[in-house]
């Protein structure tokens, strides 16, 4: 199989590394092989963080070039915006539809974009989601990375029963229950 | 079948001292190569510790390997230089049982100071150097250094970069092997490196460096793959996967063992390749060695030595072309910032008030540096600024440092602050140091010392008393302070630096993240109080912002109720209450 491409970017602290693991799960006991990239130290505090997931037959390099990106996980509006360039010509962009002010935005060094969205619409498939809403509608905020994977895993071929279990398996075991509900809520709407 | 598990290279490196054998492990953490110890530990059969830095961590696998069992030593590049002293000699002596220093550096700077490349240092301690290019290779090679350092009777480095520490491979894992403890004989001629032993050593340690170049071409790790041969690489590391991307067809020697280099290897290889590049991220370490052997390669004049490689690196330079279809947009910046809750933010805040400069130091509180708080002036490396506070002192008198102090953490203060404030007192310096004291290692996620009163294995033990510690150097001036009470702390600040001696404040409260914290409450706006004066925005907290009339929101979900924001507003515009 062809290598796939896909692309988790965030704020430090929103939960990428967590859901990279679920992904990165998921492909082994699809029985790919795979590589992720995390980054970790500093960068986690608050600042722009990518991880990247590649998996297929053979995988070489462990990240996701410009323009070859296949699905972007993106937990906030600014940063699909940051990494949209990442993407193929068809690649799609799953993002949470959610601002958190970069501090250079707090002190007035810079103004945050409006309509991101709309903007990114002009020129890629995205598909939108108030994941926060969504999760606190579920009993717990902290859920929403996996409602937008849940949103994203419509765009990758697993089947729905091996993502439960991956997820069973990743998350704390007393988070299991409500990380399953929110991951269908993302896979159904 | 065996078991296959998608690791992390630090994970795979820590499977591969347990399935070697390895007995003791001892570490400083340090990104990106932390979570190695954090998975050594896992394995019962090894004993392993945080020591309190790595020039001591360093010489705990030294004792442990002359003992006779397997012993290893983590690090980051930058550790490699604290641990330099017992590392250039121990090349002398040799091991007893195998010895293996794992040094990850940072290529792009991740979460570093500096962008130095370990097997300069290699180069200069006449240590070999292993490279592996994923979590599988990482796993094998730790193996094969133990086999090689007990066959040569040297110390092997085991170099690692943040991407190939941080990233995830398929690993299939293996039976631990424990060798034969060897017993003890005294051997004063190989461990007691005084001048005439040493030279003797000298001597081993060159011919050992030869028959390793030599022995090198049959060494598994180094392969040659021959393909298309008009075009040829030679590579190792992260940079082979970036090479096997970009240039499927093209002819490698992947070179596991990149110092000492296998010489006859490496001509054969150039003689039958048309165009010989070699790719190598930071310095030109293979390159250098290969054309003082009269072979004619492309290299840093092609590729830099700054950052990260990439495919798309090589793409542009063979083909002037990459992945790329569309631009990159230009977004505003999102930096690193401390958290919401950080003790950090507060001391900072009086420091900035009362227009102080800091001598700074490594971890989270590098981030005072920049905007909004401004008050990190100097940070150079682990315990510095206690010793370039001094410095300043002693350059331009006392009363030059009056509106300076140094800032520190409790870990970097006992990983070298301790020896600087030592000076201090011994030198008869004067000046303020402010240790920010959040009861862990910060930065490199939650690590325990020596002052937290917790082990690498958990164990619960006394925990060394930042406060008697100071005290029984005999500074006079050493106060305790919380770190959210501004008013304390404004006061002690200005008392303290004033004087013409040696004064410590030891801010405290728990780094937020630290685990079993609890934040029972939240701050809340009351914008009718709300004079939109800005003071609760100054200190830069990630979970306040501005609303569009000026008033401001707190974001619930960021909020950890430290209270500093309410502290800061004049009006009582700001509540902080129960959740």
């Amino acid at each position: 199989m062809e290598t796939k491409n896909i692309m988790i970017v965030g704020v430090g602290g929103q939960g990428t590394l967590l859901t990279s693991r679920i992904l990165g799960g998921i492909t082994v006991r699809a029985g790919y092989d795979v590589k992720l990239s995390e980054v970790h130290g500093m960068a986690q505090r608050g600042g722009s963080v990518v991880t990247f997931v590649r998996y297929g037959s053979e995988v070489a390099e462990p990240i996701v070039e410009e323009g070859c990106a296949d699905v972007l996980i993106a937990f906030e509006r600014l940063e699909a915006l940051r990494y949209a360039h990442f993407l193929k010509k068809d690649g799609v962009i799953v993002v949470n539809d959610w601002r958190i002010e970069p501090i250079t935005v707090v002190t007035g060094a810079a103004a945050y974009p409006e309509n991101i969205i709309e903007k990114l619409r002009e020129s890629h498939q995205v598909y939108a989601v108030n994941a926060m809403e969504e999760a606190e509608k579920l009993g717990n905020v902290k859920a929403f990375n996996v409602i937008v994977l849940g949103l994203a895993a419509r765009h990758m071929d697993f089947d729905k029963n091996l993502w439960l279990d991956v997820i069973a398996k990743t998350v704390p075991p007393k988070t299991v229950e409500i990380n399953q509900r929110a991951f269908l809520r993302g896979l159904y709407g | 079948m065996a078991e296959k598990k998608i690791m992390l290279g630090n994970e795979a490196i820590a499977r591969g001292a347990y399935e070697a054998g390895v007995k003791v492990s001892a570490a400083y953490p340090g990104t990106p190569s932390t979570e190695i110890s954090e998975n050594i530990v896992k394995y019962q059969e090894i004993y392993a510790e945080w020591s309190p830095n790595e020039k001591v961590a360093m010489e705990v696998a030294i004792g442990a390997s002359i003992s006779g069992v397997r012993a290893l030593a983590s690090m980051k590049h930058v550790g490699v230089n604290v641990a330099s002293d017992p590392l250039y000699t121990i090349s002398y002596a040799g091991v007893g049982g195998g010895l293996v220093l794992v040094a990850a550096d940072d290529p792009g700077l991740y979460s570093s100071q500096n962008e130095q490349d370990t097997r300069c240092v290699a180069r200069a301690a006449l240590v070999p150097v292993i490279e592996p290019s994923d979590s599988a290779e990482a796993k094998e090679f730790m193996k094969f250094a133990y086999e090689i350092s007990e066959k040569y009777d040297t110390p092997v480095i085991v170099r690692t970069t943040t991407r190939l520490s941080h990233s995830q491979g398929v690993v299939e894992l293996g039976e631990r092997t424990e060798p034969a403890d060897k017993p003890y004989t005294r051997n004063p001629a190989k461990y007691v490196m005084m001048p005439a032993n040493a030279k003797g050593r000298h001597v081993y340690v060159e011919e050992r460096m030869k028959r390793l170049s030599e022995d090198g071409a049959d060494f598994p790790i180094n392969r040659a793959e021959y393909r298309d041969t008009s075009i040829g690489f030679i590579t190792s590391g992260i940079p082979y996967q970036y090479v096997r991307e970009a240039c499927p067809d093209a002819s490698v020697l992947k070179l596991g063992m990149v110092h000492p280099l296998p010489k006859k290897m490496i001509a054969e290889f150039a003689s039958k390749v048309e165009k010989l590049y070699i790719f190598e991220e930071l310095e030109p370490v293979i390159e250098e060695q290969v054309r003082a052997w009269g072979i004619d390669v492309i290299g840093k004049e092609a590729f830099t030595v700054q950052g990260e490689y990439s495919a798309n690196l090589l793409r542009g330079v063979l083909y002037g072309e990459d992945s790329s279809v569309r631009e990159a947009e230009q977004v505003p910046a999102r930096p690193p910032i401390l958290c919401p809750g950080c003790p950090h933010r507060s001391v900072f805040s009086v420091l900035n008030k009362l227009k102080i400069h800091a001598a700074g130091d490594i971890g989270c509180y590098t981030l005072g540096a920049v905007a909004p708080l401004n008050v990190i002036d100097t940070t150079v490396c682990m315990g510095a600024s206690i010793s370039t506070l001094h410095g300043m002192e002693k350059a331009k008198g006392k009363d030059y440092i009056k509106n300076w102090v140094a800032v520190i953490g409790d870990s970097t203060f006992m990983h070298t602050g301790v020896n600087s404030l030592m000076n201090m007192v011994y030198n008869q310096g004067s000046g303020t140091v402010i240790i920010l004291d959040n009861s862990t290692t910060g930065m490199t996620g939650h690590q325990d010392h020596a002052a937290t009163g917790k082990t690498l294995m958990g164990e619960v033990v006394p925990a060394i008393n930042i406060y008697h510690l100071c005290k029984a150097m005999g500074i006079e001036h050493v106060q305790e302070i919380d770190a959210f009470d501004l008013r304390a702390l404004e006061q002690a600040v200005k008392e303290e630096t004033k004087r013409d001696a040696v004064s410590v404040i030891i801010t405290k409260a728990p780094c937020v993240l630290l685990e079993g914290n609890v934040f029972p409450n939240v701050c809340r706006p009351l914008p009718e109080k709300c004079r939109k004066c800005g003071a609760c925005l100054r200190p830069g907290c990630p979970a306040l912002t501005k609303n569009a009339d000026g008033t401001i929101a707190i974001d619930e979900t960021m909020c950890n109720g430290c209270g500093l924001c309410q502290k800061l507003c004049a009006f009582d515009a700001i509540a902080c209450e129960k959740r």
